[in-house]
Protein backbone atom coordinates (compact mmCIF):
# COMPACT_ATOMS: atom_id res chain seq x y z
CA UNK A 1 0.00 0.00 0.00
CA UNK A 2 1.98 2.92 -1.34
CA UNK A 3 -0.49 5.87 -0.21
CA UNK A 4 -0.01 5.35 3.46
CA UNK A 5 0.57 8.74 5.53
CA UNK A 6 3.09 9.10 7.78
CA UNK A 7 0.42 9.84 10.36
CA UNK A 8 -0.61 6.28 9.79
CA UNK A 9 2.77 5.02 10.39
CA UNK A 10 3.16 6.51 13.57
CA UNK A 11 -0.57 5.55 14.98
CA UNK A 12 0.63 2.11 14.16
CA UNK A 13 3.84 3.14 16.02
CA UNK A 14 2.02 4.10 19.01
CA UNK A 15 -0.26 1.29 19.14
CA UNK A 16 3.28 -1.13 18.79
CA UNK A 17 4.37 0.98 21.92
CA UNK A 18 1.63 -1.06 23.83
CA UNK A 19 1.68 -4.60 22.38
CA UNK A 20 2.29 -7.09 25.23
CA UNK A 21 1.07 -4.57 27.87
CA UNK A 22 -1.84 -6.84 28.87
CA UNK A 23 -4.54 -5.66 31.28
CA UNK A 24 -3.32 -2.76 32.23
CA UNK A 25 -3.96 1.29 31.82
CA UNK A 26 -3.41 3.18 28.67
CA UNK A 27 -2.75 6.25 29.46
CA UNK A 28 -1.95 8.37 26.15
CA UNK A 29 -1.40 11.81 25.92
CA UNK A 30 -2.49 13.88 22.73
CA UNK A 31 -3.98 12.83 19.55
CA UNK A 32 -1.47 10.41 17.97
CA UNK A 33 -0.39 8.50 21.02
CA UNK A 34 -4.40 7.95 21.70
CA UNK A 35 -5.18 6.80 18.19
CA UNK A 36 -2.50 4.53 19.03
CA UNK A 37 -4.12 3.04 21.99
CA UNK A 38 -7.29 2.84 20.59
CA UNK A 39 -5.67 0.88 17.64
CA UNK A 40 -4.06 -1.57 19.91
CA UNK A 41 -7.28 -2.36 21.67
CA UNK A 42 -9.41 -2.87 19.03
CA UNK A 43 -6.55 -5.62 17.60
CA UNK A 44 -4.15 -7.28 19.47
CA UNK A 45 -4.13 -5.76 22.98
CA UNK A 46 -8.03 -6.28 23.95
CA UNK A 47 -7.52 -6.10 27.73
CA UNK A 48 -6.13 -2.39 27.80
CA UNK A 49 -8.11 -0.26 30.02
CA UNK A 50 -8.76 2.99 28.85
CA UNK A 51 -10.28 6.12 30.26
CA UNK A 52 -12.71 9.42 28.89
CA UNK A 53 -9.57 11.49 29.57
CA UNK A 54 -11.60 12.40 32.77
CA UNK A 55 -13.14 10.06 35.80
CA UNK A 56 -14.69 7.53 33.93
CA UNK A 57 -12.99 3.91 32.22
CA UNK A 58 -14.50 2.95 29.04
CA UNK A 59 -15.82 -0.77 28.56
CA UNK A 60 -15.75 0.78 25.06
CA UNK A 61 -13.27 2.36 22.71
CA UNK A 62 -13.40 5.92 22.24
CA UNK A 63 -15.05 6.61 18.73
CA UNK A 64 -16.48 2.92 18.49
CA UNK A 65 -20.50 2.89 19.16
CA UNK A 66 -22.40 4.31 22.02
CA UNK A 67 -19.81 5.09 25.37
CA UNK A 68 -19.91 2.53 28.10
CA UNK A 69 -18.43 3.03 31.01
CA UNK A 70 -16.43 -0.16 33.20
CA UNK A 71 -15.13 2.20 35.71
CA UNK A 72 -14.34 5.46 38.00
CA UNK A 73 -10.87 7.19 38.32
CA UNK A 74 -11.26 10.44 39.39
CA UNK A 75 -7.70 12.01 39.57
CA UNK A 76 -6.96 11.82 42.81
CA UNK A 77 -7.89 7.83 42.50
CA UNK A 78 -4.91 8.32 39.71
CA UNK A 79 -2.53 9.65 41.63
CA UNK A 80 -3.21 7.82 45.27
CA UNK A 81 -3.11 4.40 43.96
CA UNK A 82 -3.12 4.10 39.95
CA UNK A 83 0.18 5.48 39.33
CA UNK A 84 2.06 4.52 42.32
CA UNK A 85 0.65 0.69 42.04
CA UNK A 86 2.12 0.93 38.61
CA UNK A 87 -0.40 -0.68 36.82
CA UNK A 88 -0.08 1.90 33.97
CA UNK A 89 1.65 2.88 30.69
CA UNK A 90 1.70 6.15 30.28
CA UNK A 91 2.78 7.92 26.73
CA UNK A 92 3.44 11.25 27.46
CA UNK A 93 4.84 14.56 25.27
CA UNK A 94 8.24 16.19 25.56
CA UNK A 95 9.15 20.07 24.80
CA UNK A 96 12.90 18.69 25.76
CA UNK A 97 14.22 15.12 26.20
CA UNK A 98 17.88 13.81 26.38
CA UNK A 99 20.04 11.04 25.33
CA UNK A 100 18.99 8.66 28.88
CA UNK A 101 15.32 9.95 28.75
CA UNK A 102 15.14 13.13 30.47
CA UNK A 103 12.24 14.55 29.93
CA UNK A 104 11.39 18.19 30.47
CA UNK A 105 7.65 19.54 30.58
CA UNK A 106 8.46 22.31 33.03
CA UNK A 107 9.96 25.14 31.38
CA UNK A 108 12.62 26.47 29.13
CA UNK A 109 15.75 28.16 30.36
CA UNK A 110 16.94 29.40 34.29
CA UNK A 111 13.84 27.78 36.06
CA UNK A 112 13.87 30.97 38.32
CA UNK A 113 12.80 33.05 35.64
CA UNK A 114 12.15 31.00 32.17
CA UNK A 115 12.63 32.10 28.65
CA UNK A 116 9.35 29.91 28.44
CA UNK A 117 6.69 28.97 30.99
CA UNK A 118 5.49 25.16 29.83
CA UNK A 119 3.01 23.21 31.95
CA UNK A 120 5.21 22.62 35.18
CA UNK A 121 6.84 19.07 35.63
CA UNK A 122 2.91 17.64 36.06
CA UNK A 123 3.07 13.91 36.77
CA UNK A 124 6.04 13.58 35.19
CA UNK A 125 8.00 12.65 38.13
CA UNK A 126 5.89 10.31 39.45
CA UNK A 127 5.09 8.40 36.01
CA UNK A 128 8.45 7.66 35.38
CA UNK A 129 9.54 6.08 38.72
CA UNK A 130 6.48 3.75 39.05
CA UNK A 131 5.54 2.29 35.88
CA UNK A 132 6.00 2.05 32.14
CA UNK A 133 6.56 5.39 30.36
CA UNK A 134 7.02 6.34 26.46
CA UNK A 135 7.27 9.62 24.28
CA UNK A 136 5.25 10.89 21.49
CA UNK A 137 6.81 13.55 19.68
CA UNK A 138 5.12 14.87 16.67
CA UNK A 139 8.35 17.18 15.23
CA UNK A 140 11.57 15.29 15.42
CA UNK A 141 14.27 18.11 16.08
CA UNK A 142 17.48 19.10 17.75
CA UNK A 143 15.42 21.48 19.88
CA UNK A 144 13.66 18.64 21.51
CA UNK A 145 16.11 16.03 21.04
CA UNK A 146 18.91 17.94 23.06
CA UNK A 147 21.96 17.36 25.23
CA UNK A 148 20.81 18.63 27.95
CA UNK A 149 16.70 19.21 29.25
CA UNK A 150 16.57 22.65 31.29
CA UNK A 151 14.64 20.89 33.90
CA UNK A 152 14.36 17.03 34.31
CA UNK A 153 10.67 16.50 34.71
CA UNK A 154 10.50 13.06 33.65
CA UNK A 155 13.07 11.03 34.92
CA UNK A 156 15.91 9.33 32.90
CA UNK A 157 18.18 6.48 33.08
CA UNK A 158 21.18 8.04 34.35
CA UNK A 159 19.09 10.00 37.00
CA UNK A 160 17.18 7.40 37.99
CA UNK A 161 20.33 4.69 38.37
CA UNK A 162 22.25 8.04 40.49
CA UNK A 163 18.91 8.41 42.81
CA UNK A 164 18.31 4.65 43.40
CA UNK A 165 14.95 4.37 41.91
CA UNK A 166 15.41 1.79 38.97
CA UNK A 167 13.09 -0.43 40.88
CA UNK A 168 10.05 0.57 38.86
CA UNK A 169 11.35 2.80 36.49
CA UNK A 170 11.07 2.31 32.74
CA UNK A 171 11.63 4.67 30.24
CA UNK A 172 10.27 2.18 26.97
CA UNK A 173 10.68 3.92 23.51
CA UNK A 174 9.77 7.36 21.77
CA UNK A 175 7.96 7.65 18.88
CA UNK A 176 8.41 10.69 16.75
CA UNK A 177 7.07 11.53 13.03
CA UNK A 178 10.47 10.01 11.56
CA UNK A 179 11.57 7.27 13.85
CA UNK A 180 11.26 4.68 16.97
CA UNK A 181 13.77 4.87 19.29
CA UNK A 182 14.01 2.71 22.29
CA UNK A 183 16.96 3.01 25.10
CA UNK A 184 19.44 0.17 24.46
CA UNK A 185 21.78 2.47 23.11
CA UNK A 186 25.66 2.25 25.91
CA UNK A 187 24.95 2.99 29.14
CA UNK A 188 21.02 2.87 28.28
CA UNK A 189 21.41 5.60 25.84
CA UNK A 190 18.81 6.33 23.12
CA UNK A 191 19.14 4.25 20.21
CA UNK A 192 17.50 4.62 16.88
CA UNK A 193 14.97 1.28 16.59
CA UNK A 194 13.82 1.96 12.82
CA UNK A 195 13.12 4.79 10.55
CA UNK A 196 9.56 5.31 9.37
CA UNK A 197 9.17 4.42 5.29
CA UNK A 198 10.77 7.44 3.16
CA UNK A 199 12.85 8.62 6.25
CA UNK A 200 16.63 8.06 6.16
CA UNK A 201 18.80 7.06 9.07
CA UNK A 202 20.84 10.29 8.38
CA UNK A 203 17.82 12.44 8.52
CA UNK A 204 17.00 11.10 11.93
CA UNK A 205 20.54 11.77 13.22
CA UNK A 206 20.92 15.38 11.82
CA UNK A 207 17.32 15.83 13.35
CA UNK A 208 18.68 14.44 16.77
CA UNK A 209 21.59 16.98 18.72
CA UNK A 210 23.39 14.64 20.57
CA UNK A 211 25.24 11.49 19.09
CA UNK A 212 22.61 8.41 18.10
CA UNK A 213 23.31 4.75 18.15
CA UNK A 214 22.21 3.48 14.52
CA UNK A 215 23.60 0.34 14.99
CA UNK A 216 20.92 -2.66 13.17
CA UNK A 217 18.29 0.25 12.76
CA UNK A 218 15.30 -1.40 10.76
CA UNK A 219 12.26 0.07 8.97
CA UNK A 220 8.87 0.56 11.22
CA UNK A 221 6.34 -1.86 9.87
CA UNK A 222 3.84 -0.50 7.54
CA UNK A 223 0.44 -0.57 8.66
CA UNK A 224 -1.76 -3.84 8.12
CA UNK A 225 -5.03 -3.12 6.07
CA UNK A 226 -7.25 -4.11 9.32
CA UNK A 227 -5.13 -0.86 10.85
CA UNK A 228 -5.83 1.49 7.95
CA UNK A 229 -9.51 0.53 7.73
CA UNK A 230 -9.40 1.24 11.70
CA UNK A 231 -7.94 4.53 11.43
CA UNK A 232 -9.79 5.82 8.53
CA UNK A 233 -12.75 4.75 8.75
CA UNK A 234 -14.01 4.11 12.59
CA UNK A 235 -10.82 6.13 14.45
CA UNK A 236 -10.08 9.14 13.10
CA UNK A 237 -12.36 9.84 9.57
CA UNK A 238 -11.68 13.79 9.57
CA UNK A 239 -7.97 12.68 9.64
CA UNK A 240 -7.35 14.91 12.61
CA UNK A 241 -3.71 13.18 12.46
CA UNK A 242 -2.67 14.80 9.17
CA UNK A 243 -2.79 17.97 11.07
CA UNK A 244 -0.69 16.68 13.83
CA UNK A 245 1.96 14.73 11.43
CA UNK A 246 2.15 15.99 7.99
CA UNK A 247 3.39 13.28 5.03
CA UNK B 1 -27.52 25.93 64.58
CA UNK B 2 -25.33 27.94 62.57
CA UNK B 3 -26.28 29.29 59.59
CA UNK B 4 -23.11 29.91 57.30
CA UNK B 5 -24.13 31.62 54.71
CA UNK B 6 -22.46 34.86 53.68
CA UNK B 7 -21.17 36.71 50.28
CA UNK B 8 -18.37 36.41 48.44
CA UNK B 9 -17.02 39.64 49.80
CA UNK B 10 -17.44 38.63 53.21
CA UNK B 11 -15.44 35.42 52.66
CA UNK B 12 -12.72 37.38 51.63
CA UNK B 13 -13.05 40.14 54.00
CA UNK B 14 -11.78 36.82 56.50
CA UNK B 15 -8.65 36.66 54.83
CA UNK B 16 -5.49 38.57 55.15
CA UNK B 17 -2.08 39.59 53.41
CA UNK B 18 0.36 37.23 53.31
CA UNK B 19 -2.05 34.04 54.29
CA UNK B 20 -1.60 30.20 52.45
CA UNK B 21 -4.52 30.04 50.48
CA UNK B 22 -5.83 26.69 48.91
CA UNK B 23 -7.93 26.70 45.97
CA UNK B 24 -9.85 23.54 44.80
CA UNK B 25 -10.82 22.53 41.69
CA UNK B 26 -8.14 21.06 38.69
CA UNK B 27 -7.22 22.73 36.09
CA UNK B 28 -10.08 24.78 34.25
CA UNK B 29 -12.28 22.61 36.33
CA UNK B 30 -15.08 23.34 39.02
CA UNK B 31 -12.73 26.41 40.17
CA UNK B 32 -14.00 28.20 42.83
CA UNK B 33 -13.70 31.07 40.16
CA UNK B 34 -16.40 33.45 41.69
CA UNK B 35 -14.41 33.51 44.93
CA UNK B 36 -11.29 34.76 43.45
CA UNK B 37 -13.14 37.55 41.79
CA UNK B 38 -13.89 38.54 44.86
CA UNK B 39 -9.96 38.50 45.91
CA UNK B 40 -9.43 40.75 42.64
CA UNK B 41 -12.19 42.98 44.11
CA UNK B 42 -10.30 43.37 47.20
CA UNK B 43 -7.05 44.96 48.43
CA UNK B 44 -5.83 41.34 49.71
CA UNK B 45 -2.59 40.51 48.02
CA UNK B 46 1.31 38.78 49.01
CA UNK B 47 -0.86 35.23 48.84
CA UNK B 48 0.80 31.62 48.71
CA UNK B 49 -1.89 29.39 46.43
CA UNK B 50 -1.79 26.09 46.32
CA UNK B 51 -3.37 24.75 43.21
CA UNK B 52 -3.94 22.32 40.51
CA UNK B 53 -3.59 25.63 38.86
CA UNK B 54 -6.10 27.09 35.92
CA UNK B 55 -7.42 30.12 35.49
CA UNK B 56 -7.73 30.93 39.10
CA UNK B 57 -4.09 31.15 39.11
CA UNK B 58 -4.11 33.57 36.12
CA UNK B 59 -6.36 35.90 37.25
CA UNK B 60 -4.66 36.04 40.70
CA UNK B 61 -1.65 36.71 38.77
CA UNK B 62 -3.10 39.53 36.02
CA UNK B 63 -3.58 41.54 39.45
CA UNK B 64 -0.21 40.48 41.40
CA UNK B 65 -2.01 38.77 44.14
CA UNK B 66 0.26 36.05 44.14
CA UNK B 67 3.64 36.22 46.14
CA UNK B 68 4.25 31.61 45.78
CA UNK B 69 2.62 29.48 44.32
CA UNK B 70 2.42 25.79 44.82
CA UNK B 71 1.55 23.76 42.18
CA UNK B 72 2.03 21.30 39.96
CA UNK B 73 1.12 22.20 36.84
CA UNK B 74 -0.94 25.18 35.33
CA UNK B 75 -3.59 24.26 32.27
CA UNK B 76 -6.08 26.00 31.02
CA UNK B 77 -7.27 21.93 29.68
CA UNK B 78 -8.46 22.64 26.11
CA UNK B 79 -6.17 25.60 26.02
CA UNK B 80 -2.53 24.49 27.02
CA UNK B 81 -0.60 27.26 28.61
CA UNK B 82 -2.35 30.11 30.44
CA UNK B 83 -0.61 33.59 29.27
CA UNK B 84 -0.51 35.57 33.01
CA UNK B 85 1.08 32.57 34.55
CA UNK B 86 2.99 32.64 31.78
CA UNK B 87 3.58 36.48 31.82
CA UNK B 88 4.63 36.35 35.65
CA UNK B 89 6.52 33.60 35.34
CA UNK B 90 9.35 35.04 32.85
CA UNK B 91 8.79 38.03 34.23
CA UNK B 92 10.71 36.29 37.46
CA UNK B 93 7.53 38.49 39.56
CA UNK B 94 6.43 34.93 41.75
CA UNK B 95 8.35 32.70 43.29
CA UNK B 96 7.77 29.05 42.85
CA UNK B 97 7.16 25.82 44.90
CA UNK B 98 7.16 23.60 41.95
CA UNK B 99 5.95 19.72 42.53
CA UNK B 100 4.71 16.53 40.88
CA UNK B 101 0.92 16.31 40.94
CA UNK B 102 1.10 13.37 43.21
CA UNK B 103 3.36 14.86 45.81
CA UNK B 104 0.63 18.02 45.89
CA UNK B 105 -1.85 15.41 47.39
CA UNK B 106 0.46 13.66 49.48
CA UNK B 107 1.35 17.22 51.41
CA UNK B 108 -2.17 18.17 51.55
CA UNK B 109 -2.57 14.64 53.09
CA UNK B 110 -0.38 14.92 55.55
CA UNK B 111 -1.90 18.25 56.34
CA UNK B 112 -4.92 16.98 56.35
CA UNK B 113 -4.01 14.04 58.41
CA UNK B 114 -1.93 15.94 60.94
CA UNK B 115 1.33 14.83 59.81
CA UNK B 116 4.06 16.30 58.92
CA UNK B 117 5.01 14.72 56.25
CA UNK B 118 4.02 10.98 53.65
CA UNK B 119 6.38 9.45 52.16
CA UNK B 120 6.27 9.47 47.91
CA UNK B 121 8.03 7.98 45.32
CA UNK B 122 7.26 10.61 42.90
CA UNK B 123 9.90 13.27 42.86
CA UNK B 124 12.91 11.35 42.89
CA UNK B 125 15.41 11.62 40.37
CA UNK B 126 13.55 14.37 38.70
CA UNK B 127 14.66 17.89 39.70
CA UNK B 128 12.19 18.81 41.75
CA UNK B 129 14.49 18.40 44.82
CA UNK B 130 16.83 20.36 43.01
CA UNK B 131 14.63 23.34 42.89
CA UNK B 132 12.98 22.67 46.39
CA UNK B 133 16.35 21.87 48.36
CA UNK B 134 14.00 22.09 51.40
CA UNK B 135 12.84 18.95 50.81
CA UNK B 136 14.12 15.79 52.68
CA UNK B 137 14.28 11.82 52.37
CA UNK B 138 12.81 9.60 54.54
CA UNK B 139 13.93 5.64 54.81
CA UNK B 140 12.57 3.34 55.50
CA UNK B 141 12.54 1.27 58.63
CA UNK B 142 11.69 -1.79 57.45
CA UNK B 143 13.86 -4.29 55.32
CA UNK B 144 13.33 -2.95 52.26
CA UNK B 145 15.30 0.00 53.43
CA UNK B 146 13.63 2.25 50.23
CA UNK B 147 14.66 5.87 50.76
CA UNK B 148 11.45 7.93 49.68
CA UNK B 149 10.91 11.65 49.35
CA UNK B 150 9.09 13.08 52.76
CA UNK B 151 6.29 15.45 51.44
CA UNK B 152 6.04 17.80 54.08
CA UNK B 153 2.49 19.03 55.21
CA UNK B 154 0.69 22.18 52.73
CA UNK B 155 -0.85 23.48 55.76
CA UNK B 156 -3.64 26.47 54.49
CA UNK B 157 -4.88 28.98 56.54
CA UNK B 158 -7.69 29.25 54.26
CA UNK B 159 -9.25 26.50 51.40
CA UNK B 160 -11.66 28.26 48.39
CA UNK B 161 -13.90 25.28 47.00
CA UNK B 162 -16.75 25.79 44.52
CA UNK B 163 -19.37 22.67 44.05
CA UNK B 164 -22.90 22.30 43.23
CA UNK B 165 -24.74 22.10 46.20
CA UNK B 166 -24.68 22.61 50.01
CA UNK B 167 -27.32 23.49 53.11
CA UNK B 168 -26.61 26.79 54.99
CA UNK B 169 -24.60 24.66 57.43
CA UNK B 170 -22.15 23.81 55.30
CA UNK B 171 -23.03 20.15 54.59
CA UNK B 172 -21.67 20.21 50.87
CA UNK B 173 -22.24 17.79 47.70
CA UNK B 174 -20.73 17.57 44.53
CA UNK B 175 -22.88 15.80 41.37
CA UNK B 176 -20.40 15.55 38.80
CA UNK B 177 -17.97 12.80 38.13
CA UNK B 178 -14.73 13.94 40.10
CA UNK B 179 -14.91 15.36 43.36
CA UNK B 180 -10.76 16.91 42.50
CA UNK B 181 -8.73 17.48 45.86
CA UNK B 182 -11.25 19.40 47.19
CA UNK B 183 -11.72 17.08 49.99
CA UNK B 184 -8.42 17.81 51.49
CA UNK B 185 -7.59 21.54 50.62
CA UNK B 186 -10.84 21.39 53.37
CA UNK B 187 -9.03 19.53 55.61
CA UNK B 188 -5.71 20.94 55.17
CA UNK B 189 -7.22 24.29 55.93
CA UNK B 190 -8.19 26.36 59.14
CA UNK B 191 -11.10 27.69 57.42
CA UNK B 192 -12.84 25.97 54.75
CA UNK B 193 -15.02 28.10 51.84
CA UNK B 194 -17.51 26.96 50.05
CA UNK B 195 -19.44 28.14 47.11
CA UNK B 196 -21.97 26.15 45.71
CA UNK B 197 -24.26 26.25 42.69
CA UNK B 198 -27.54 26.49 44.89
CA UNK B 199 -28.13 26.38 48.92
CA UNK B 200 -30.40 24.06 49.14
CA UNK B 201 -32.07 22.73 52.19
CA UNK B 202 -30.59 19.34 53.77
CA UNK B 203 -33.74 16.85 52.93
CA UNK B 204 -33.48 18.21 49.18
CA UNK B 205 -29.56 18.13 49.50
CA UNK B 206 -29.60 14.32 50.06
CA UNK B 207 -32.12 13.48 47.79
CA UNK B 208 -30.11 15.27 44.98
CA UNK B 209 -27.24 12.60 44.95
CA UNK B 210 -26.19 9.39 46.51
CA UNK B 211 -24.83 9.64 49.77
CA UNK B 212 -21.57 9.09 48.30
CA UNK B 213 -22.08 13.08 46.50
CA UNK B 214 -21.74 14.43 49.83
CA UNK B 215 -18.32 15.35 50.10
CA UNK B 216 -18.05 17.66 52.83
CA UNK B 217 -19.93 17.76 56.13
CA UNK B 218 -20.48 20.90 57.87
CA UNK B 219 -17.77 20.12 60.67
CA UNK B 220 -14.59 21.28 58.40
CA UNK B 221 -16.94 24.40 56.33
CA UNK B 222 -16.99 27.47 57.56
CA UNK B 223 -19.09 29.62 55.07
CA UNK B 224 -21.53 28.68 52.52
CA UNK B 225 -21.77 31.34 49.43
CA UNK B 226 -24.32 30.50 47.04
CA UNK B 227 -22.68 31.76 43.80
CA UNK B 228 -24.91 30.70 40.78
CA UNK B 229 -22.35 30.59 37.81
CA UNK B 230 -19.59 30.71 40.39
CA UNK B 231 -17.25 28.26 38.54
CA UNK B 232 -17.61 30.32 35.36
CA UNK B 233 -15.87 30.15 33.23
CA UNK B 234 -14.91 26.71 34.20
CA UNK B 235 -16.48 23.84 34.59
CA UNK B 236 -19.07 22.67 37.33
CA UNK B 237 -20.60 19.49 35.64
CA UNK B 238 -23.51 18.37 35.53
CA UNK B 239 -24.65 21.98 36.47
CA UNK B 240 -22.88 23.32 33.11
CA UNK B 241 -19.51 22.52 31.05
CA UNK B 242 -16.44 24.61 30.46
CA UNK B 243 -17.80 28.35 28.89
CA UNK B 244 -15.01 27.60 25.82
CA UNK B 245 -15.88 30.69 23.58
CA UNK B 246 -15.42 32.80 26.75
CA UNK B 247 -12.43 30.77 27.94
CA UNK B 248 -10.44 31.53 24.19
CA UNK B 249 -11.62 35.48 24.95
CA UNK B 250 -9.65 35.66 28.30
CA UNK B 251 -6.64 34.10 26.43
CA UNK B 252 -6.58 36.08 23.80
CA UNK B 253 -6.75 39.15 26.22
CA UNK B 254 -4.31 38.12 28.25
CA UNK B 255 -2.11 37.73 25.43
CA UNK B 256 -2.10 41.21 24.45
CA UNK B 257 -1.42 43.73 26.85
CA UNK B 258 -3.28 46.34 24.44
CA UNK B 259 -7.15 43.96 24.70
CA UNK B 260 -6.46 43.46 28.55
CA UNK B 261 -7.82 46.77 30.03
CA UNK B 262 -11.11 46.83 28.11
CA UNK B 263 -11.11 42.76 29.10
CA UNK B 264 -11.13 44.31 33.15
CA UNK B 265 -12.66 47.02 32.86
CA UNK B 266 -15.76 44.67 30.68
CA UNK B 267 -15.80 41.75 33.23
CA UNK B 268 -13.89 42.28 36.31
CA UNK B 269 -14.20 45.78 37.36
CA UNK B 270 -17.56 45.26 38.95
CA UNK B 271 -19.22 42.55 41.35
CA UNK B 272 -20.32 39.46 40.47
CA UNK B 273 -23.71 40.37 39.08
CA UNK B 274 -21.99 42.68 36.48
CA UNK B 275 -19.08 39.71 35.56
CA UNK B 276 -23.04 37.25 34.64
CA UNK B 277 -24.36 39.93 33.11
CA UNK B 278 -22.01 40.88 31.11
CA UNK B 279 -20.85 37.24 30.43
CA UNK B 280 -24.60 36.59 29.42
CA UNK B 281 -24.37 39.81 27.12
CA UNK B 282 -21.10 37.99 25.41
CA UNK B 283 -22.29 34.67 24.94
CA UNK B 284 -25.58 36.38 22.75
CA UNK B 285 -22.90 38.31 20.98
CA UNK B 286 -20.91 35.43 20.21
CA UNK B 287 -23.96 33.28 19.40
CA UNK B 288 -25.44 35.82 16.87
Amino acid sequence: MSDVTRAEVAAVACAELFRGDGEILASPMGLLPALGARLARLTFEPDLLLSDGEAYLLASTPGVGEPVVEGWQPFRKVLDTVVPHGRRHVVMGANQLDRYGNQNISAIGDHARPARQLLGVRGAPGNTVNHRTSYWVPRHSPRVFTERVDVVSGVGHDRARAAGVTRFHDVYRVVTNLAVLDFGGPDRTMRLRSVHPGVTVAEVVRATGFPLDTTDAGETRRPTAEELRLLRAVLDPEARRDREVSS
Amino acid sequence: MADKRMTADEVVAELSDGMTIGIGGWGSRRKPMALVRAILRSSLTDLTVVSYGGPDVGLLASARRIRRLVFGFVTLDSIPFDPWFGRVRQAGEIAVTEYDEGMLGAGLSAAAQRLPFLPVRAGLGSDVPRLNPELRTVRSPYADGEELLAVPALRLDAALVHLNRADARGNTQYLGPDPYFDELFALAARRCYVSVERVVDTAELTAGGPVQSLLLNRSVVDGVVAAPGGAHFTSAAPDYGRDERFQRHYVESAKDPEAWPAFVDRFLSGDEDHYQAQVAAFAAEEGS
